[in-house]
């Protein structure tokens, strides 16, 4: 049963993997196994995206299976047994550029390989960035942006971070729409991800978990 | 006597449009050499598309977005609402780079227009983004899951009364229009037709009178640059677009994430939907070459691209549809000129069938060497300058690269040279050093 409802959801069948997470929380089992199996599921997609079997439209209707389980089993959740997080992590999509979707994506990759990534949402003033940085602490900062204007807005956010003494204390990672290792050099970002896995390789390799 | 268009084979009227883009009706040439290289350029550009012959040299476009305003230090906001700086603006750019076509000068729009109907559609400079940013689309579901069965059997009065109510704040009221295609005969009439008579509707109608007289006020300029540019020596680039089946609903109908649930949870609706969006957009794609005098129609191809989709699902959504849309126009004379933005490096054997010589694809991030040898003796290949390349790179760096293209893809001719994908502020040098290159090192010998 427990690995019935890893392979359904590895698998994106919506309909099977909803109703078996449905029955075992009526058997009374601890919902928070039933949660760790979704995740194991979902770490299988993110694997399956990162040998080229899976697609964006895989991710997205693998995190829409996934709501729809924690929906079924947050509300039994207790707080205490929330899984402990791997690190934190800063993401936004920069000054002047409005786009979500490969933001969102790989938010979501963070999110369920055990980040705690706080997303600042689109258009996002440098500032945001270095205040968000303090507040958290965090090590890791993403940067994406889908049009040509987001170069300059990265720049400046990393110059931002850079003039608020936070530089050494993290790491930047960059990415989306016509972003690549030579926009990585011109925003002095410490790396340059490809998609949402890359992001999420990237992030675990900063924090030493890979 | 002249054969009438019906009367014509595919072939016969391809040609018939490209005479017309050849020999541009009412153009009056500025100088006798506006009117030599207009033809030189023109008889460039037809070569390297159709595949026939070798042309004199690689032609050259740049396709931009909001880079002229940029060039002549205005924003895009000023270009979107000031119709006479625009022109001066996007005449000043192609004058200046003189690369081998123009493309009209279509990206500013009617700023105005946007305003009077409360276009929710889209940020534009001044109206959610900064006066100094490009327009950018607002990503949403503008037509719901459960509504393909509206769209399917009747796509007309959907988009009046569903879509447009939706994306147009001042045509909210529309969405009481009654189905005209129900109205026959005397009787009943005045059931018909009184919605029109209500104060929010007559509003919108009022509203869509004013955004119309702004909308031909900007097509006096618009038309007066495409007249222009000929007349200047220019050929223009193309002269209308239409979509891929898949895209319509993707991007501004469905949204990029509803149409991806749809691939899982209705596949037969979405293929439906499609189905039923091919004659109306394989039509606007005729119907503008024929109306502007010239066959190529531009195709901008979006969610097909390496990654948003599988090969297996690339080959059940996307392929098939626009495969019909470009048979449908090519058919008619039109020459497509497919628009591959972002990555195509895994859909290239799949796009080699297409009958050949009849299309072009410019690429935006394309293994170029796998392109030209996939579409080798098929396609006219165009690209591939990247933005990052243009907007930050060193200028040899661009030259270099311009070259590496001219070397792959300009052998044996069936290449244009062009920026990989719409851009807007980027190194002047950059831009320079690339149509430079071309003009000295993309000559056949």
């Amino acid at each position: 049963m427990a690995q019935d409802l890893v392979n359904t959801l590895a698998d994106l069948k919506e309909q099977e993997a909803i109703k078996i997470a449905k029955d075992r929380l009526s058997a009374g089992e601890d919902p928070f196994k039933i949660m760790e199996d979704a995740r194991k599921g979902m770490e299988i997609v993110g694997k399956r995206f990162s040998d080229s079997e899976y697609f964006i439209p895989d991710l997205v209707y693998s995190g829409e299976i996934l709501k729809a389980v924690t929906e079924l089993v947050k509300p039994k959740l207790t707080k205490a047994a929330e899984s402990k997080k791997l690190g934190k992590i800063v993401f936004g999509t920069v000054a002047g550029d409005i786009h979500d979707i490969g933001k969102d994506i790989v938010v979501f990759m963070l999110d369920v390989n055990g980040f705690e990534v706080h997303d600042l949402g689109v258009d996002v003033p440098a500032q945001k960035f270095v205040d968000k940085i303090k507040e958290t602490g965090a090590p890791i900062v993403g940067l994406s942006g889908f049009l040509a204007l987001a170069f300059d807005s990265m720049k400046e956010t990393v110059e931002a971070i850079k003039a608020a003494g936070l530089r050494d204390k993290v790491k930047v990672m960059i990415g989306g729409g016509q972003m690549s290792d030579e926009i990585k050099n011109y925003t002095g970002a410490d790396a340059y991800g490809k998609d949402a896995m890359a992001g999420v390789t990237l992030a675990k390799k900063w924090i030493g978990a890979s | 006597m002249e054969k009438q268009w019906e009367d014509m084979s595919s072939d016969e009227k391809q040609e018939a449009l490209f005479a017309k883009w050849m020999s541009p009706e009412g153009v009056e040439f500025k100088s006798p050499e506006a009117k030599r290289l207009y033809k030189e350029r023109a008889t460039r550009i037809k070569d390297a598309l159709q595949l026939k012959k070798k042309p004199d040299r690689v032609p050259v476009f740049l396709i931009p977005s909001f880079a002229p305003a940029f060039y002549s230090g205005l924003t895009p906001r000023e270009v979107m609402y000031d119709y006479e700086k625009a022109n001066q603006a996007w005449k000043k750019f192609y004058l200046e780079i003189e690369p081998d076509a123009h493309f009209g000068c279509v990206a500013p729009g009617p700023g105005r227009f946007f305003d009077i109907l409360d276009y929710k559609l889209y940020k534009w400079p001044g109206h959610g983004v900064p006066n100094n940013t490009t327009y950018q689309c607002i990503e949403g579901e503008y037509m719901m899951a459960d509504e393909y069965d509206a769209l399917i059997q009747d796509p007309t009065h959907f988009f009046n009364t569903v879509y447009l109510p939706r994306i147009f704040g001042a045509l909210e009221p529309f969405k009481q229009l009654p189905n005209l295609t129900t109205y026959a005969e005397m009787y009943g009439t005045g059931i018909t037709f009184f919605p029109y008579g209500l104060p929010d509707v007559q509003a919108a109608f009022k509203a869509l009178l004013e955004a119309g007289s702004e909308a031909l006020k900007w097509m006096g300029y618009f038309g007066a640059f495409m007249k222009e540019m000929p007349e200047l020596g220019f050929p223009a680039g193309q002269v209308g677009y239409t979509k891929a089946p898949f895209d319509i609903l993707a991007d501004t109908l469905r949204g990029t994430k509803g149409i991806m649930m749809d691939m899982y949870r209705q596949p037969d609706k979405l293929i439906e939907a499609m189905d039923a969006m091919l004659p109306f957009w394989t039509q606007k794609g005729v119907i503008e070459a024929k109306m502007g005098g010239c066959p190529i129609i531009f195709i901008p191809l979006h969610k097909g691209a390496d990654g948003f989709m599988s090969d297996e699902q690339y080959k059940k959504f996307y392929w098939p549809y626009l495969k019909k849309i470009i048979q449908g126009m090519v058919d008619e004379g039109v020459f497509p000129f497919i628009w591959a933005e972002g990555g195509y490096n895994s859909r290239l054997e799949v796009i080699r069938d297409l009958p050949k010589g009849k299309t072009a694809w410019l690429f935006d991030i394309v293994d170029i060497d796998k392109a030209k040898k996939a579409l080798d003796g098929i396609a006219c290949v165009a690209g591939t300058m990247p933005t990052d390349l243009l907007a930050v790179g060193t200028t040899q760096k661009a030259i270099d690269h311009t070259k590496r293209c001219i070397d792959v893809a300009g052998k044996g001719g069936g290449y244009i040279m062009s920026n990989g994908a719409f851009f807007d502020e980027v190194k002047w040098d950059n831009l320079k050093a690339m149509v430079e290159t071309v003009k000295k090192y993309g000559v056949y010998k």
